[in-house]
């Protein structure tokens, strides 16, 4: 049967509605005669409220609306990967087909039909099959194979037919099972319920980035969740994108949750072009992007989050390493504010409804490390990297803390150091990570022990720095000793050499962690030297006349691999040349 | 006033409200809901389109990549406008805002193309004032005649300014995306557009957000900022200079914040910057302008130019640090080097910033900068390729 039922008042995007059946939260609607897709997010007295994830204008009182009898859900299967969705998952590209302006009301499915894929079956007839039990493999493009999985809820049984190695388009069925149920390579998931995993499982691999100060100072493991706030002009989508870029996932899932639309230009026309150090193909190869820009429906913004998850949960259960990308969680807690607003609600906090946090928690909550369900066993994870837009550049907002709460990781963007154009201007003073003990083992197995200490060192000169300039502000720079000049001198060197990266520069955009170890091992050194030098009575300006930051730039810019044999001859360069200077006889 | 509920009838249109559309608009003057108030008859073409447009797909968009010369050395050099940009004004009450917008319509142009860009200007809120002063310079410079004015004064309904800029941007993508126009967009002032908004929504008994303002602002603003932009394969763009009046200088603001958030950078002008006597009073530190990268270097402007703009910006930031600390210590605490670049700094505002009314060449501002550069020993230019520097320093550096 049927269900439905009138408009009988409208408030932007949200259309209260009497229905003429009992509907139940969550349920799909299809609202007016272009049928806008909305979704029940209250019922009250007779009434519900439906959010609409398109524009609203144009609808009319005592138009009909009907119920579909199911919660969101996405299309999940092949040919996601390099694909361009919005927040409830229509296909871009297909719509952009038809003009350069979105169309209302579109009812076009995630998964287009017209292209095959090869596929390859894993069961035999006779076998049993459960839930999550890898039913074959398919080449989703040139560099990715995905699985084909039992959908999860779905009761076990056993195989009486499967189709033989060979092209299939996503739905033709691939495998019937002795009950007589068909499957194809497309499952359907509810976007706000979380697939179902085996076991979770412990953090211990670092996601590693290719950025300096996060791979060095701040890590994240597989699994972990990081946070990125920062005020306008500090670099938020230039460091997501730039994670997207080069960051050690299998699969990366870009959510533009309200903001530009330009910036999903950039990542549309550059990924392609650009290549995944993992397999040597082209980085969209890997990248799903879900588009719903600033100025696309806020009701689809909200959902947008949970279908990027969604679609990360999919490659996750495959076995992948999956990041995700949000740009950004203010975006989403706005649009919340909006249809909270909408549905006057008690406001929270600044405006934001009062449940905020939970709703954010279900979010980060199904970041992590696990066994998938279902043989073979496979283990997977999901990273989230989410930046924050707190208004006005103030961390003390809600949505900031929130996040803080439920991530482990914090990487502040500091607005002084975006003006000094220090990028990426992550405040290394400010930012913290929890993960760091977990990845220790990691760490000290990839890199030795040595790592922590050049690690303790770098952080050492760059607190003192910190209470040194303070002394400046009183006494001046002629004022300090000369071990203190030096130390001064040293902390900059570490933040153009080191802390500062240009991700718009092809030597330097991405930078592997043994070099990171290389590059802090040559400061370091250079370090020792210079102290020799002054405590045998040099002076400070001695050292300072040699062009060693241009000398270090040239070095660290250098494409040989070897940075760490060029690194130790210029030391051993730098100390013949120290040890020629006079110096007064102490 | 004057409307009794007992004597007036409303009619619904049934439709949504729509722009008529056509070479007709070119040179007129409307108000605030598209009447004309240039004495001539009202607007008539055969396409009208529904004023709040749609969402542009982000797949046909194109990356704005087109260098604009605007002949404002901070611009040009060290912030500069992409064609299809959107680079809003943050200016404070007093601050010449409308002469610097006036200078960039004046002075922007695509180098290598002799069309002019389209200007749509939409005014929201403004005084009768800023209005005269407005078109007595689109006048001057003959943009009046090939461009297309929407006029919401202060004294005028607010809900028709809701409308205005909507009518504006409408204009501009008719001109852009179905006739191949480059279309400048000038909309002055966002800050009375907002107050426009807060004024109804408080009208409607909305649940109101930060400081009385909407809880959709952020929404309605992109829905307006967003408008702006390229589409591949399409010859024209709409490019967007918003005036925004920051209350009290106010950057957090929540007007200036959320536009900040989605425009693709700001200029900002300074009052100390201004009671120097400078002109345009730019203060380039808290500048940004996203999509410069993507419009300058080689075969656009010149191949060192972001390694210039970036070492300029070094320079000054640490000639303005070292200003603060020379208020605390005192020249006799500075270095030498310091010393210099406290020199640099004052180079920098007098010859490079400073400018007055008088538009320059690229390469013009680039000889600019480097006068003020070679102040500095060329070992602090690490951001500069060595033989750009020695190119125009000379092998020695400048004086140390």
């Amino acid at each position: 049967m049927r269900k439905t039922g009138v408009i009988s008042g409208i408030s932007g995007p949200v259309v209260t509605v009497k229905p003429r059946q009992p509907v139940y939260m969550f349920e799909v609607t299809r609202v007016g005669s272009s049928g806008l897709l909305g979704e029940v997010i209250r019922i009250q007295k007779g009434s519900v409220y439906v959010q609409v994830y398109e524009d609203t204008s144009g609808l009319a009182y005592g138009d009909e609306v009907v119920f579909e009898d199911d919660l969101l859900s996405v299309e999940l299967g092949p040919g996601l990967l390099g694909g361009v969705f919005d927040g409830i998952g229509r296909p871009l590209r297909t719509l952009g087909e038809e003009g350069i302006f979105l169309p209302r009301g579109a009812n076009l499915p995630t998964i287009g039909s017209e292209t095959v894929y090869p596929y390859l079956p894993a069961l035999s007839p006779g076998d049993e099959v459960n839930p999550g039990d890898v039913m074959g493999r398919v080449r989703e493009n040139a560099n990715f194979t995905a699985s084909v999985m039992f959908p999860p809820g779905e009761a076990p049984g056993r195989v009486a037919w499967r189709a033989d190695e060979g092209e299939y388009s996503p739905r033709e069925a691939v495998i019937r099972l002795e009950d007589g149920r068909e499957f194809s390579m497309v499952q359907r998931w509810r976007v706000r319920i979380p697939r179902p995993v085996s076991t979770r499982l412990p953090l211990e691999v670092p996601l590693l980035t290719g950025q300096r100060i996060l791979d060095t100072l701040f890590p994240i493991p597989l699994g972990g969740a990081a946070v990125l706030p920062g005020g306008f002009g500090t670099g938020k989508t230039v460091t997501q994108q730039s994670l997207a870029k080069w960051c050690s996932a299998d699969v990366i899932i870009y959510v533009g949750c309200g903001e530009r639309g330009n910036e999903m230009t950039e990542v549309l026309e550059e990924f392609p072009e650009l290549v995944d150090p993992g397999t040597g193909g082209p980085l969209m190869n890997r990248t799903v992007l879900v588009a719903n820009t600033s100025n696309m429906p806020v009701a689809a913004r909200e959902a947008s989050i949970y279908l990027g998850m969604t679609l990360g949960e999919f490659y996750r259960d495959m076995g992948y390493n999956v990041a995700i990308m949000a740009d950004s969680t203010s975006r989403w807690a706005e649009a919340l504010r909006e249809i909270g607003g909408r549905l006057e609600e008690m406001p929270g906090e600044e405006g934001y409804p009062a449940y905020l946090g939970s709703r954010l928690a279900q979010y980060y909550e199904r970041a992590g490390r696990s066994r998938s369900l279902g043989s073979p066993g496979r283990i997977g994870s999901i990273t989230v990297v989410n930046a924050v837009s707190p208004a006005g550049g103030d961390f003390s907002e809600p949505v900031t803390q929130a996040s803080l709460r439920m991530s482990g990781a914090f990487w502040a963007l500091d607005k002084g150091l975006a003006q000094q154009r220090h990028f990426p201007a992550i405040n290394w003073r400010q930012s913290y990570t929890l993960y760091d003990e977990m990845l220790t083992p990691w760490f000290r197995e990839a890199l030795g022990e040595e790592w922590f200490s050049l690690k303790a060192f770098m952080k050492e000169v760059l607190e003192k720095e910190q209470s040194l300039l303070d002394l400046v502000q009183l006494v001046g720079r002629d004022g300090l000793s000369e071990g203190d000049k030096w130390t001064l001198f040293l902390a900059e060197l570490y933040r153009v050499l080191f802390l500062q990266q240009n991700a718009f520069s092809a030597t330097d955009a991405s930078f592997p962690l043994p070099r990171q170890r290389d590059l802090l091992l040559v400061l370091k050194e250079l370090n020792d030297l210079a102290e020799a030098f002054l405590a045998r009575g040099g002076f400070f300006e001695q050292i300072s006349e040699f062009p060693l930051r241009a000398e270090l730039l040239r070095l660290r810019e250098s494409e040989e691999e070897d940075l760490a044999g060029r690194g130790a001859e210029w030391c051993t360069n730098l100390s013949e040349k120290l040890a020629s200077l006079e110096v007064m006889a102490g | 006033m004057g409307l009794s509920p007992d004597r007036i009838t409303v009619w619904l249109e049934r439709d949504v409200l729509r722009i008529p559309v056509g070479d007709s608009l070119v040179g007129r003057i409307f108000d605030g809901k598209g009447e004309a108030l240039d004495g001539l008859p009202s607007n008539f073409a055969p396409l009208s389109l529904p004023v709040n447009g749609a969402p542009i797909n982000p797949i046909r968009r194109s990356s704005p990549d087109i260098y604009v010369e605007t002949g404002i050395s901070a611009l040009d050099m060290m912030n500069t406008l992409v064609r299809g940009q959107k680079l809003p004004i943050f200016s404070g009450a007093g601050l010449p805002a409308n002469e610097l917008a006036v200078q960039i319509v004046e002075g922007a142009n695509i180098p290598g193309s002799a069309d002019p860009f389209l200007v749509v200007f939409a005014a929201m809120g403004i005084t009768r004032r800023e209005a005269q002063y407005f078109m007595e310079a689109f006048r001057k410079s003959g943009a009046l005649s090939t461009g297309v004015f929407f006029l919401n004064l202060a004294s005028d309904s607010v809900v028709e300014r809701l409308l205005t800029p909507r009518l504006a941007l409408t204009a501009a993508e008719y001109f852009a995306f179905n006739r191949g126009y480059n279309v400048l967009v000038v909309m002055t002032d966002m800050l009375a557009y907002c107050d426009a908004l807060r004024e109804v929504s408080a009208a409607r008994e909305e649940v109101p957000g930060r400081r009385g303002y909407p809880g959709y602002m952020y929404s309605d603003l992109a829905e307006l900022y967003e408008r702006a932009g390229c589409v591949a394969g399409l010859p024209g763009s709409v490019t967007q200079i918003p005036i925004i009046t920051m209350p009290d200088d106010d950057m957090t603001h929540p007007v200036v914040d959320l536009s900040g958030y989605i425009t693709e950078g700001q200029i900002t002008l300074d009052r100390s910057i201004q009671e120097k006597g400078i002109y345009p009073p730019i203060d380039v530190l808290p500048c940004l302008s996203r999509l410069m990268n993507k419009g300058i270097g080689k075969g656009k402007t010149f191949p060192q130019h972001r390694a210039m703009a970036d070492q300029l910006y070094a320079c000054y930031a640490r000639a303005r640090e070292v200003e603060r600390m020379r208020l605390i210590v005192g020249d006799d605490g500075l270095t030498s080097l310091e010393r210099t670049y406290l020199t640099f700094g004052g180079m920098f505002e007098k010859n490079f910033l400073a400018q007055g009314k008088e538009g320059r060449t690229l390469a013009a501002s680039e000889k600019i900068a480097w006068k003020c550069l070679s102040v500095l020993p060329a070992s602090e230019l690490f951001k500069l390729p060595e033989s750009y520097v020695a190119e125009n320093m000379g092998r020695e550096g400048g004086r140390s």
